[in-house]
């Protein structure tokens, strides 16, 4: 366990770079099977998924803090196009990333009276479904599904 | 006499070896370390911090049964128990040391809200952040 949190750790540190299980079983020390079952099993969600949430609080943090552009959010925090980034920020969140910004910006928090760290484990999204069943939830929802689109 | 908190505990998976960690890696003192039977209390203290300690306890028995005890040392493992702050005069100072001592920092330093912060994790998994004092 104390093993997991390492490449958990890892994640964390370093969330822009890939992570493809390989790598995490590495830094934990254990073999690939075994770290994506007992990774899941230790903290509720896969790993990749994990780091997705983790990405995607960096990018908040970011939009909030700041002046950076949209699209340098996007390559900072690891994603290697800006509509995928879009996309997955407003699957995840269910906001856009520049209404983010928006929002963020006109509270006035004291988040800086909260150490960093605990904020950003605070603001990690809950993301309890993998984003492609979420967006097939969302599909169904609107009454109808994306083949009857005809251009 | 003054009133206040005088000592919080935090679990750990083996006391010599957060006892090692604590003193010879972060430069606390020994308050007490007095065994009755398998119990050990164990408490360190911050040499800039007389009033306070810091205890260093195992779960298991007779505090706890043993199942409970496998649960408490899994959550500790995981790094979910909860946020631990050490103030510094220089972060990055203070990170390298412990750097070169061998502590396992999981967040280089960073500038942000007008401090700088680390953080670092005990052999246990819990976790601290490293922050340095405003001035």
């Amino acid at each position: 366990m104390r093993r997991l949190l390492r490449a958990k750790d890892r994640m964390d540190a370093v969330s822009h770079e890939e992570w493809p299980v390989r790598r995490l079983a590495h830094a934990s020390g254990v073999s690939e099977a075994h770290f994506a079952r007992s990774f899941k099993q230790a903290f509720g969600v896969p790993p990749h998924r994990y780091l997705l949430t983790r990405r995607v609080e960096r990018a908040t943090a970011l939009l909030r803090d700041t002046d950076l552009s949209i699209t340098e959010i996007a390559f900072h925090t690891g994603w290697g196009s800006l509509g995928t980034f879009g996309r997955t920020f407003r699957d995840v969140t269910g906001e856009s990333p520049g209404a983010i910004r928006a929002r963020e910006r006109a509270g006035a928090y004291e988040l800086g009276r909260v150490p960093a760290c605990f904020l950003s484990a605070a603001h990690r999204p809950d993301l309890t479904i993998a984003v492609s069943e979420k967006r097939r939830q969302v599909a169904g929802g609107m009454n109808g599904s994306d083949e009857t689109e005809v251009p | 006499m003054s009133q206040g908190v005088e000592m919080v505990g935090l679990y750990v998976r083996d006391q010599d070896e957060a006892l090692a960690f604590y003193v010879e890696k972060l430069g606390f003192r020994v308050h007490t370390d007095v065994r009755n039977g398998d119990y050990r209390w164990l408490t360190v203290q911050h040499p800039d911090q007389p009033s306070f300690q810091l205890g260093l306890f195992t779960p298991g028995p007779p505090v706890l049964d043993a199942a409970t005890a496998q649960t408490v040392r899994a959550i500790v493992a995981k790094g979910a128990m909860p946020p631990l702050v050490l103030v510094v005069d220089d972060c990055r100072a203070a990170c390298d040391r412990m750097r070169a001592r061998g502590v396992e920092v999981t967040q280089e330093p960073v500038a942000r809200f007008g401090s700088v912060d680390a953080g670092f994790r005990d052999p246990s998994g819990n976790g601290w952040k490293l922050i340095e004092a405003r001035r």
